[in-house]
């Protein structure tokens, strides 16, 4: 249905966005590239000149490299499902007659406007602290041990907190989703007597799926490159158990300030996205036609 | 070649936009700790005696602080004035010829007493890079009551066996008591601040004379052993992931029985607005093992002016303001003694005003003095730094180490396993950045 | 037709609803009422809810220490212009995209999201030094570019998704009439599109306003925002919760109001679209 000149407008419209984010993609990815070959530490500027592959020979067999390839899998992932999961059924749950509805969506979304440094320092602080943390209280008010959580699910944990921030994305993008399914279709639905799990899975479900879809290809893209919340609870311990590519990124950019290292690390975590991303796209991108 | 070329283009048209304000504005990058903060309140008394220059402060935590400034300097990005950096970096940037040499601080500003172990570390060659604002070192605190009803005496000078030994026997774990707090969370400024100047009292090094490091070897292995078993049975849950804030919050609720941190924490343990114990908590040098060094650290913030830098002159004065007697007794005056930035002095040490404000004041000094950066332990080692080792590469393999060595706080590894695996990476980062041919 | 209006329903919901609203809430309740603890009451076992002292002493000691309205002003400054400048270039790209899709439009959207995979402190140093060369270090320009940039994509998704749920027919029927392109943006499309482009604002404006990477690197003071007031209060040596917790309640204060009205605007732009 695409005209010819709809068509031609449609290219001018879309040029000045194409054009500046391949500018901002491509410079400072040459820049990275070019970086990333060098013998580069900001502290040792006078050992410096091309090496080559080295840089990136340093960080692919740097000891915990798989490790952290592994959690970063593990976080995105996990992550995924409880926002997703949960996201939709608090965007249904949020569609139904509520009482104070705009109010209770607003505490919903609250916790996206914290800064991730900050929620971190709380969690970690004053709700998970095994002793004077608000969790252990419960715990112990229901006489039994706290958990010891950033020592013996120091992976869980983050999930947990990251999870928790990204919850009311998720949320907000279904729920608004789920006011453009037609009042007319919802009341189609009920008079021919669907029973609300045949509404949800029939009807609620498939008008969903390419919200779900752009949920999880954006929140894909912010949780790969997690590491404030790493840094300021764990900084990536104990032992490995915490630390993913975009920590090990950091570790070599602003730790060893090593431009040329954290350059290759930068190049390895954009393959290792594209490659997620291709996965993704592959598992759900069918929605984004139609 | 080109980006060198633009940058000095541009290095030069920044300095031509600066050099045309007629009143100097000094931006000055600082660490948000209190006595930072404490200092930003008073520089009225600065500006006053210098009408033509305006302070601008940016306080940042230290992480940040720490990226942002040397992000700026090593790439000349001329954004501060003054620098607040650590010992950590002095001597590196000062080799670096990144710092200007501090030769005109004033006549009355006496060099001489600053205390020789802190202006040790941030001088190069006999010249002073930089300025002490304050400074600490580590020791032990411990509460009074419980080892009193233990029926234990705290030496002035205990031995690790007695610290350990006297742990045990005051941890009761049903009413959340823990005999020991120490630093578990991961990180060159955390768990290994702590545990290097630990292993420098057992008398064990990170590298020999040839940068070979040495964590192979038997002083190590009885460190991390003794660290680990001491923390499993006398420690809190939660250690691995405790640095000092963590354990400052713990100490200050009455849970543990005793704390080595940094010096400055006694004047927070002792305040009664933030302490529940604050009037029976009782200092005592950091623990030994016989061989000659105790396990405390040291560590200053100093002021610093980038190289390059158009206004040094206004910069240096600054400086010798903050970090002069008169601003000693001009936050006396205003706020107390016991607010004094500590740490810097020998004559602040000899005030008898401050020692009665202070009663922590004397271990402080012996603490302060007694730590070595050009010798911090037993045997002699190629770098400067007490509980660091002050190389570029440090923070990145200190960090990675920490981390495994967390892991065997949290029981994830055995400490062998956490000791070869510090051995391998720390020998493969060194050989790689040269130090090892 | 019992799914509507019965009351027993409404209270069911209702008691659903604000239990769940309440559990994801806690955190912040939490931090909120920390902020009126002294440092040692925050960290009291067992925990006191409401019955502590109040006190001020911690917005009064924040108050004292930072200019906390410059800050806010900038964050203002760099959300509202990057997300301005985002929506500029974003709406005709993604209402392009979604009316009249090329064969290289899916490519295209994968491509722009693929921009953002490059993790920001791998090109610290890169444009640390882009912006030192350009003058452009601790600008509101420099770093508005910066934000407007980086959530382009993110923008341009969100919009496009919206833009799709919008009814063939009805555009159909403009053309019918005659309606021009740019017509149909601003008649008929972009009305139907306000609750979508009215998430998508918020959600990026939320999205600057927490960006704590490039805000922090690229700033000094001029065009300092709150999430430098907050590097000032977190992790200093010493108790500082209560004290992080009132600067986190100021920081977030403005942005919460914010999405008070826009969450009105987004009931509002819902009816709309029920009526139509």
């Amino acid at each position: 249905m695409a005209t010819k000149k709809s068509t031609r407008i449609g290219r001018i419209a879309v040029a000045p966005s194409v054009i500046l984010l391949f500018l901002w993609m491509i410079v400072p990815l040459g820049m990275t590239l070019y970086f990333s070959t060098q013998r580069y530490n900001l502290l040792n500027p006078d050992r410096s000149g091309f090496v080559g592959w080295l840089n990136y020979r340093a960080f692919l067999t740097n000891p915990g490299f798989t490790t952290a390839l592994v959690n970063t899998l593990i976080l995105v992932g996990a992550v995924l499902l409880i926002t997703v999961v949960l996201g939709i059924l608090i965007a249904v749950l949020l569609d139904q007659p509520i009482k104070g509805r705009g109010f209770v969506r607003l505490m919903v979304i609250a916790p996206f406007f914290i800064m991730p440094t900050v929620s971190a320092l709380v969690w970690k602080n004053l709700l998970m602290h095994p002793v004077s943390g608000f969790f252990a209280w419960i715990m112990r008010s229901l006489g039994l041990t706290p958990v010891d959580w950033f020592t013996h699910h120091p992976l869980l944990s983050i999930i947990l907190i990251v999870a928790w921030q990204w919850l009311p994305f998720a949320t907000l993008i279904l729920f608004t989703a789920l006011q453009s399914l037609d009042l007319e279709q919802k009341e189609a639905a009920e008079m021919d007597g669907a029973g609300p799990f045949s509404y949800f899975f029939e009807m609620v479900l498939p008008h969903l799926a390419r919200p779900i879809t752009v949920v999880i290809m954006m929140e894909t893209i912010f949780l790969l490159s997690v590491f404030a919340e790493i840094l300021v609870t764990t900084q990536g311990g104990p032992g490995q158990q915490t630390t993913n590519i975009a920590f090990l990124v950091y570790a070599q950019a602003l730790l060893n300030y090593n431009v040329g290292g954290a350059s290759a690390g930068g190049i390895v975590a954009v393959v290792l996205a594209n490659i997620v991303a291709f996965f993704l796209v592959r598992l759900v991108g069918k929605n984004l036609e139609a | 070649m080109s980006i060198k070329a633009l940058l000095a283009g541009a290095c030069s048209l920044f300095a031509l936009s600066v050099a045309g304000a007629s009143a100097e504005t000094l931006t000055i990058a600082t660490v948000n700790n209190g006595d930072m903060i404490r200092m930003q309140g008073l520089t009225e008394d600065f500006t006053k005696a210098n009408p033509d220059i305006t302070l601008q402060w940016v306080t940042l935590e230290e992480n940040v602080l720490r990226q942002r400034v040397t992000t700026d300097i090593a790439t000349k990005g001329g954004q501060f004035d003054v620098l607040t950096i650590g010992t950590y970096e002095v001597p590196i940037w000062a080799k670096q010829g990144w710092l200007v040499a501090l030769d005109h601080l004033g006549a009355d500003y006496d060099v001489d007493d600053l205390l020789p172990a802190i202006r040790s570390g941030i001088s190069q060659d006999g010249k002073l890079y930089a300025a002490p604002f304050y400074g600490e070192s580590s020791m032990i605190m411990y509460r009074k009551d419980l080892f009193e009803k233990a029926g234990i005496t705290m030496p002035e000078s205990p031995t690790w066996d007695f610290v350990a030994d006297a742990a045990r026997k005051l941890t009761d774990k049903a009413s959340e008591t823990y005999g020991i707090c120490l630093r578990g969370k991961a990180g060159w400024g955390e768990n290994m601040a702590f545990l290097t100047a630990m292993s420098n009292s057992f008398g064990a090094r990170w590298f020999d004379e040839s940068w070979k490091a040495q964590f192979d070897q038997p002083a190590w292995k009885a460190t991390l052993d003794f660290y680990v078993d001491l923390m499993k049975d006398a420690g809190p849950p939660g250690a691995s992931s405790n640095g000092f804030n963590e354990n400052l919050a713990l100490f200050n609720a009455g849970k543990c029985g005793m704390w080595i941190d940094a010096t400055v924490a006694a004047s927070f343990v002792t305040n009664p607005k933030e302490s529940t114990v604050a009037d029976k908590v009782g200092f005592a040098l950091a623990p030994n093992t016989g061989k000659g060094k105790n396990a405390n650290w040291l560590w200053a913030w100093n002021l610093a002016i980038p190289a390059g830098s158009q206004k040094v002159e206004a910069a240096e004065k600054f400086i010798s303001w903050a970090t002069s007697k008169h601003y000693t007794e001009l936050v006396a005056s205003k706020e107390g003694w016991a607010n004094v930035p500590p740490g810097t002095r020998t004559s602040l040490y000899n005030n008898p005003e401050y020692q009665k404000a202070a009663p922590f004041a004397a271990l402080t000094l012996a603490s302060i003095n007694s730590a070595d950066p050009t010798h911090p332990t037993v045997d002699p080692v190629p770098y400067v730094g007490v509980q660091f080792v002050a190389i570029p590469e440090f923070q990145g393999i200190g960090t990675t180490v920490g981390q495994y060595f967390s892991a065997a706080l949290a029981g994830q590894s055995t400490v062998d396993e956490a000791l070869a695996q510090a051995q391998q990476y720390t020998t493969d980062e060194m050989t790689a950045a040269g130090y090892i041919k | 037709m019992a799914r509507r209006t019965s009351p027993a329903r409404v209270a069911v919901f209702t008691a659903l609803g604000w239990a769940v609203g309440f559990v994801v809430f806690f955190p912040i309740l939490w931090m909120v009422l920390t902020s009126f603890k002294t440092e040692l009451e925050a960290f009291r076992t067992p925990p006191s809810f409401l019955f502590f002292d109040w006190t001020l002493e911690n917005y009064a000691i924040v108050q004292a220490r930072s200019d906390y309205l410059r800050y806010a002003m900038n964050s203002i400054v760099l959300a509202g212009g990057s997300t301005l400048a985002a929506l500029v270039f974003a709406i005709p790209a993604a209402w392009a995209m979604a009316f009249s899709p090329t064969e290289r439009t899916r490519g295209t959207l994968l491509w722009m999201l693929s921009t953002k995979m490059m993790p920001p402190v791998g090109v610290l140093v890169p444009m640390y030094l882009l912006f030192r060369d350009f003058s452009l270090l601790d600008t509101h320009v420099g770093l508005i570019a910066v934000l407007a940039l980086g959530n382009l994509p993110i923008v341009i998704w969100m919009l496009y998704t919206y833009f799709k749920e919008i009814p063939r027919d009805i555009l159909e029927a403009s053309r019918m009439d005659g309606a021009s392109s740019w017509k149909e943006i601003v008649f008929v499309l972009t009305p139907m599109a306000v609750p979508g482009i009215a998430s998508t604002i918020l959600l990026n404006v939320i999205l600057a306003w927490n960006e704590a990477f490039w805000t922090l690197n690229l700033s000094t003071i001029k065009a300092a925002p709150l999430t430098a007031f907050i590097a000032s209060y977190s992790s200093p040596e010493g108790l500082f919760w209560a004290k992080l917790s009132a600067a986190s309640t100021l920081a977030i204060a403005p942005i919460l109001v914010l999405g008070w009205f826009s969450q009105r605007q987004l009931v509002r732009g819902l009816t709309f679209g029920a009526v139509k």
